[in-house]
């Protein structure tokens, strides 16, 4: 009854309006390379770039920060994407033969991508005139003529249909039967009967009357539109893409047996031609298709010939290779993933009588890659944005927030020295469109990413892309197997063809050993510690400067003398010897080796200290690096344990245990249906009985799924792995003096606790006097419910966390309360609990497993700052439970404040690999190769904000209520969400629209808090009542009408400033609501 | 005839004699109470009784008869003396469990353990007493005057037993009563039940038992998994609410039927989930404050709680919460009828100072 009471007065209305101020969810951007792509469009003329996927997804790149998101209704793969050029349109065919129209459209001068139109082919009967079956109804290709204003559509019946773009409607009484085509065409240019799909339509340049059918039987036809008749015939091999010349007078054709055949459309000549030139040209023996290919022509004379495929079905027929030709230099360019399409940015204006190709874009499987094409040798042109994250698979992640200047500057130079950019090069990223109108971010932040191969990346995640800046390889200082076999297959390598290996995905990894687990970084010394798969821990610092010097190694037996054990997994690296060469970057200093080298799961790092402590599934440890000592081993393994020594590479392990369980399963499951056989006849009757009095009989079907109810023990396998290790300066022994204590929690739920005598540095000495770093064992902490504990944090006696090393002292952060008063917050995956210190005893404590059901798998402190007040802010814990939701809990009274549905419980792999950084946002894997960003802050948030420059004439009061796809709410792999933007709110004009940018903004149209109220509540009524009806829709509307035009909230409402940078620039978050599918006909 | 004593240690007087038992009353000292054979033959002393093999009882602070027949539950016994300490003694030949009934004091009782833990007494009344730990309570039904009479609370107590808990559960479906008619909505029952588990040997649980709540938790809407956790999370002061799936054996039912409130029909039809959450919120504060710290003199200890500050609500919250978790459904209820029981044989007790000495009424004075 006192939980009821006190429940009821969490919902206390000043504590709720805090609430929406510090704390919103928002999956902002998606980082890193769409996974999946299957298809890809360039517009010369915004110079943007859209890259569809599988899923449905697509995604529009300009300039670096500019962005745009959509997701097809249906999750159904993109086949072909064409951009309206120069009007910000995009024309998309997915393999359900459904055409969708595009619009990157402006509201509150931010634009957004929003599917306008949709188009299904009618597949009834007797359409085609001819009763076409449905199959033969499958658009193949599109072309975009007359300025994109008509979409033809190639069918795979042949028939050619025409669009009117703009709405979206058939042009009935145009269409291209075969039959018409076959008309024309002379008998031994038929091929059987039926001419096959249409495989490939391309338009004239100059004449859009012109049009090139290339049918996949292998004629080519081009048809005359104003004439209705065919101008030219040619008749190849098996098609597969044509390309026609910029002076019109040439057509190339690619063939599936590997060749490629040149025509010349010659005007006089009538009208059956023969190639001009066929040639198959990595012959002579059998080769693959040449899906694409392009003619480029240039200015100083001849042409490129671009192509992919096309190899030696034989020796080469598994390399995903895009040829290029020009004069005599050929070059194959290997990838390592399947092509997915290629173009090259070239001019496009009619007049120029040149292509001059500068750049070339493949898109991968994997990556993206741009070939400078200007520059002798083409080299590959870096790209600020679409980084494969999974070059190497990830394994684990870090972030690091607030980034020094110093620092930041020294990272991007070490990786810039890494990849000189090639000084010849002219040409930088030739995808330049758009403007980015996100704000330079406040602060600088950097997400370490650790890979299967043993190397560490950096990114640049301040804003919304996503910038490699620094690759650190430890694979270096260890001697692996495959070195040598790398170095003779590059011998191997015939000189032809002329293979060149290009991009950076590479999914095999030398040797799993190498494998990053834990990454700590401290961003005031440059020190970090990266540990791996082989129990190896590497403190590295940052340098300028290559050197050459030797590694030290140390190595720690965390088994303690314990008998009975051997290890069955993988062997420990063996470092290499002697001095070593480091190029300038992060250098390694030591190197601590665990045994048995069983992977590192717990690592942590206090440079003011000098110390690194580490943790496998067998034990701790606590390594005093700058003596190059170790201080402390201690064996949390329990003696019942032997999973633990079976190794993590061991696959053996799992495929035996599950084996025996399900063998344990059956068996137990026939001795009960003996049983149960046994006395049938007593149960049938109790469940007769059973049916005859109960009102509500249960449903006697049993599903085979079945779990045990039994508490944790001590000895369950793998109880002693090492979760987390914390450093802190706190109480441990008595109220009166505080030191340094390492903190380490285990997968059963205890906690231990060391004081560590640290020698003090001298007064303004950086480096601590060489004596040896003492460890006494404080306290044992057993938690009873033994699951296991998942964070550490020590909360000083204001009840925020203390502040990293240096960070105090540097007077980077407010110094902690250091006059007594500590308490520890351990987070297990079941409860979270504050226990006071030195005298521990219980403060507080939350049950989350006991009430929600729910498993604790990620949790960080974060800091919340109010949208509404420029300087309060709140920390508090934020947790990712197994279910994927996100939840917010107050600290240290551990209130539960908000919680979100963030990542779909089935998503393993996303929840496994969240992180969140200090101010409430986070970072999850949505694919392997792409992060998705979210926010829980409602002020922190890292979104795109970007415009195009349009030159369409576009309805500007056109003001419906459209109902839209979020550009970031929805997000390409999950499920979709809707935003419903009121765009203005009383059907004239948007008022952020009407007002130029030197029309100061009315004072009370953004500062009034009323407004953000009257929004917000409406937004909430909305958001609450869980199924919205078109009802509810039309309330909030209506509502939303009612409010004055001039009180469009922003979100600089709160600056002070009465004129914001940018006036256009309106959030319109706050006025937004999630709907359903269902909506989508909701009349305006 | 059933020869039944009942004594006082510590201090008190004696009340009347009824169905010819004989009361008497004398002082032991707390701090050093001797060994069983000593106090066995104290009481015979006392009884004069001195060839007569005889059970020793004692009723406990929850009013369980538990048997003393050993140094440690004579210990226990005594220890938990407060200040009193009732013994009861019966003839050996006659002894039984259902025996003590005959006592006005004692049938009350057994009427209340009866509800409390029905199968216990009479599926094995002829039971070898042994070790103290056996007589801590294992399973209980609870809030049965709060919940409609085809469902059933059960706590299971893990805490300070080797049996597993031992039950499975599983996902199924059941028929419900809406306003919209019949419906069919997912649920979770309990699957199989492991041979000499917890669960089993309550007897209180079944396969096919739908489970309603854990720990005053609903778990309609949850998946499998979730109740799983919520259930270990739980483990060690379980309360399930289920359905059972024969409501013919429904002890809950009958004991009803002899009349205890009536409510329970109104709380079935209406609202009683909101009814019965709160009071059962503080339970799964309960029993759990046991994480255990061991501090440099290597000493497990359990962790106590902080003293509330006031300076943060929440924190106080919590504070207050657990202490009210103290009482739970189902002790005090046994403190109030105890209290009752007292009363109604005219029993006084007298607060005495537990190290103070000794003295007898009807002149038997003993010096330990």
């Amino acid at each position: 009854m006192m939980k009821f009471r006190f429940r009821r007065q969490g919902a206390d209305p000043q504590r709720e309006k805090l609430k929406q101020e510090l704390f919103a969810f928002n999956k902002t951007v998606e980082h890193g390379f769409p996974n999946q792509p299957s298809a890809l469009a360039f517009d010369p003329e915004l110079r943007i770039m859209a890259i569809g996927t599988r899923s449905g997804a697509v995604k529009i790149y300009g300039a670096p920060g500019v962005e745009f998101t959509g997701l097809h209704r249906d999750a159904a793969t993109v086949t072909q994407m064409h951009f309206l050029t120069g009007q910000g349109r995009l024309l998309s065919l997915l393999d359900d033969s459904s055409l969708h129209l595009w619009e990157i459209v402006h509201h509150n001068g931010c634009a957004h991508l929003e599917e306008a139109l949709s188009f299904q082919l009618p597949s009834r009967p007797g359409f085609d005139g001819a009763s076409a079956p449905l199959s033969l109804t499958r658009v193949t290709v599109v072309l975009l003529v007359a300025a994109g204003d008509i979409a033809a559509l190639g069918t795979e019946g042949s028939s050619v249909f025409f669009l009117d773009v703009t709405t979206l409607t058939l042009l009935e009484g145009q269409t291209l039967a075969p039959g018409e085509v076959l008309r024309s065409v002379p008998d031994d240019y038929r091929c059987g009967k039926a001419l096959g799909p249409v495989e490939s339509l391309q338009g004239h340049l100059r004449d859009p009357t012109k049009i090139l059918i290339g049918y996949s039987r292998g004629l080519l036809v081009i048809w005359n539109q104003a004439s209705q008749c065919v101008d030219h015939i040619f008749l190849g091999n098996q098609l597969e893409s044509l390309c026609w010349g910029r002076d019109s007078s040439t057509v190339v054709s690619s063939h599936s047996d590997g060749s490629y055949a040149v025509w010349s459309v010659d005007a006089g000549s009538f009208p059956t031609l023969q190639p001009t030139v066929a040639t198959t040209p990595y012959g002579p023996f059998p080769c693959k298709a040449i899906n694409k290919i392009l003619w480029r022509n240039c200015e100083s004379g001849g042409h490129f010939i671009i192509f992919s495929g096309g190899m030696p079905r034989a020796s080469y027929g598994d390399r995903h290779c895009v040829s290029v030709l020009r004069a005599e230099t050929l070059v194959t360019l290997d990838f390592t993933s399947r092509i997915i399409d290629f173009f090259t940015v070239h001019s496009t204006r009619p007049e120029d009588e040149f292509d001059d190709p500068q750049a070339l874009a493949v898109l991968l499987e994997e990556e993206l890659v741009v070939l400078d094409l200007q520059t002798p040798g083409w080299p590959a042109v870096p790209a600020p944005y679409l980084a494969p994250l999974h070059s190497s698979a990830i394994t684990c992640s870090a972030h690091v927030a607030s980034v020094p200047a110093k620092l930041w500057a020294r990272i991007v130079s070490a990786g810039e020295q890494q990849s000189p950019q090639p000084v010849s090069s002219a040409l930088s990223w030739p995808i330049t469109g758009g403007r980015n109108l996100a704000q330079e971010p406040s602060q600088r932040g950097l997400l370490l990413t650790g890979h299967e191969d043993g190397t560490v990346r950096f990114w640049d995640a301040s804003g919304v892309a996503l910038r490699p800046l620094y690759k650190l390889s430890t694979a270096g200082l260890f001697q692996t197997d495959c070195e040598h076999a790398d170095s003779l297959a590059q011998a191997a390598e015939d000189d032809w063809p002329p293979f060149r290996k290009v991009g950076c995905f590479d999914p095999y990894s030398d040797d799993p050993r190498l494998g990053v687990q834990k990454v700590a970084l401290c961003k005031y010394t440059a020190q970090m510690v990266v540990a791996g798969t082989a129990g190896q821990v590497l403190v590295l610092e940052l340098s300028d400067v290559p050197v050459e010097q030797a590694v030290s190694v140390a190595i720690i037996d965390l088994l303690q003398d314990r008998e009975g054990f051997t290890w069955k997994g993988h062997e420990r690296l063996s470092p290499r010897t002697g001095p070593l060469p480091w190029p300038a970057g992060f250098q390694p200093r030591v190197l601590v080796q665990c045994l048995p080298p069983a992977a590192v799961t717990a690592v942590t790092l206090h440079t003011e200290w000098s110390l690194v402590a580490f943790g496998t599934s067998h034990g701790f440890g606590l390594f005093d690096y700058q003596r190059k000592s170790p201080v402390l081993a201690r064996c949390t393994l329990h003696p019942n344990d032997s999973l633990a020594m079976e190794g993590p590479l061991s696959r053996v392990k799992s495929l035996k245990k599950s084996l025996r369980q399900s063998f344990r399963r059956i068996r137990k499951s026939r001795v009960s249906g003996k049983k149960r056989a046994a006395n049938a006849s007593s149960k049938l009757q109790e469940a007769n009985a059973q049916l005859a009095e109960q009102a509500c009989p249960h449903d006697v079907e049993m599903t085979p799924v079945q779990r045990r109810i039994e508490p944790r023990s001590a000895d369950d396998s793998l109880s002693g792995v090492v979760r987390c290790l914390y450093f802190a300066d706190t109480f441990l022994r008595d109220g009166a003096h505080h030191g340094p204590t390492m903190w380490a929690g285990t997968n059963s739920g205890s906690v231990f606790a060391y004081a560590l005598e640290v020698p003090a540095a001298a007064v303004g000495g950086e480096k601590r006097p060489e004596q040896a770093v003492e460890a006494v064992l404080g306290k044992e902490v057993q938690l009873m419910h033994r699951a296991p504990v998942v964070a550490i944090a020590v909360l000083d006696g204001r009840g925020r966390p203390l502040p990293e090393p240096y960070e105090a002292s540097r007077d980077l952060a407010q110094a902690p309360d250091m006059q007594g008063g500590h308490a520890v917050l351990i987070a297990s995956e079941e409860q979270f609990k504050v226990f006071t210190l030195p005298k521990v005893s219980a403060k507080t404590k939350f049950k989350l497993t006991a009430h929600e059901g729910c498993r604790v798998r990620k949790v960080a402190l974060a800091t919340f700052a109010s949208v509404a007040c420029e300087d309060y802010a709140e920390t508090c814990l934020a947790c990712l439970t197994n279910l994927g939701d996100v939840h917010v809990f107050s600290v240290p009274g551990l209130r539960p404040q908000v919680h979100y549905s963030c990542i779909r419980k089935e998503d393993i792999s996303g929840i496994a690999s969240c992180v969140f950084t200090r101010h409430g946002q986070g970072f999850y894997l949505i694919s392997p190769s792409e992060f998705e960003r979210f926010s829980l802050s409602a002020r922190n948030i890292t979104e795109p904000l970007c415009s195009l420059d349009i030159n369409w004439p576009r309805d500007a009061t056109q003001a419906s209520y459209r109902i839209r796809e979020s550009p970031k709410l929805s997000q390409a792999n999950g499920t979709p969400s809707i935003l419903l933007a009121p765009q203005s709110l009383d059907g004239s004009p948007d008022p952020a629209h009407s007002m130029g940018p030197d029309t100061p903004e009315p004072p009370e149209a953004a500062l009034s808090p009323m407004s953000i109220d009257s929004a917000t509540s409406a937004d909430t009524t909305l958001d609450t009542t869980g199924d919205v009806t078109v009802e509810d829709v039309k309330d909030f509307l209506g509502k939303a009408r009612t409010i004055p035009t001039s009180t469009c909230p922003a979100r600089s409402w709160s600056a002070g400033s009465l004129a914001p940078a940018w006036p256009l620039n309106i959030e319109p978050r706050l006025l937004t609501c999630r709907l359903h599918w269902d909506l989508l006909s909701c009349p305006a | 005839m059933n020869r039944s004593h009942r004594h006082g240690a510590g201090s008190g007087c004696l009340g009347t004699m009824e169905f010819g038992a004989e009361f008497r009353r004398f002082s032991l000292e707390r701090s050093k109470p001797g060994k069983f054979e000593e106090f066995y033959g104290l009481l015979q002393h006392v009884h004069k009784i001195p060839n007569v093999d005889v059970l020793v009882g004692y009723a406990d602070i929850h009013g369980d008869l538990l048997p003393i027949n050993n140094d440690d539950n004579y210990h226990k016994a005594v220890s938990t003396a407060n200040p009193l300490l009732r013994i009861f003694i019966q003839k050996k030949e006659e002894a039984d469990y259902s025996a003590f009934g005959t006592d006005t004091l004692i049938k009350k009782k057994n009427v209340l353990t009866n509800v409390l833990r029905p199968d216990n007494h009479r599926k094995k009344p002829h039971i070898v007493i042994s070790m103290p730990q056996d007589f801590r309570p294992v399973s209980s039904i609870i809030d049965v005057d709060i919940l409609p009479e085809t469902h059933r609370r059960v706590r299971l107590y893990k805490y300070g037993t080797e049996k597993p808990l031992g039950f499975y559960i599983r996902d199924g479906s059941s028929v419900r009563v809406t306003p919209h008619g019949l419906e069919k909505v997912p649920g979770i029952f309990i699957s199989r039940l492991v041979p000499g588990g917890l669960a089993q040997s309550t007897g209180l649980l079944a396969v096919n038992d739908e489970v309603l709540e854990v720990n005053g938790i609903e778990v309609s809407g949850k998946s499998l998994d979730q109740v799983t956790d919520m259930m270990i999370a739980n483990s060690r002061n379980l309360i399930i609410t289920v359905r059972p799936a024969n409501q013919r054996n429904n002890v809950v039912r009958n004991s009803r039927t002899s009349g205890s409130s009536g409510q329970s029909t109104d709380n079935s039809l209406l609202g009683y989930p909101q009814q019965i959450e709160p009071s059962f919120e503080p339970e799964d504060e309960d029993s759990e404050e046991d994480d255990i710290i061991i501090e440099d003199n290597g000493v497990p200890q359990q962790i106590p709680k902080a003293v509330p500050n006031t300076e943060s609500l929440e924190s106080l919250t919590q504070i207050e919460l657990s202490f009210e978790s103290g009482q739970n459904g189902f002790i005090p209820s046994n403190e109030v009828s105890l209290a009752a029981i007292a009363s109604s044989s005219n029993t006084e007790f007298e607060t005495h100072a537990p190290d103070q000495k000794l003295l007898e009424e009807d002149g038997t004075i003993i010096t330990l």
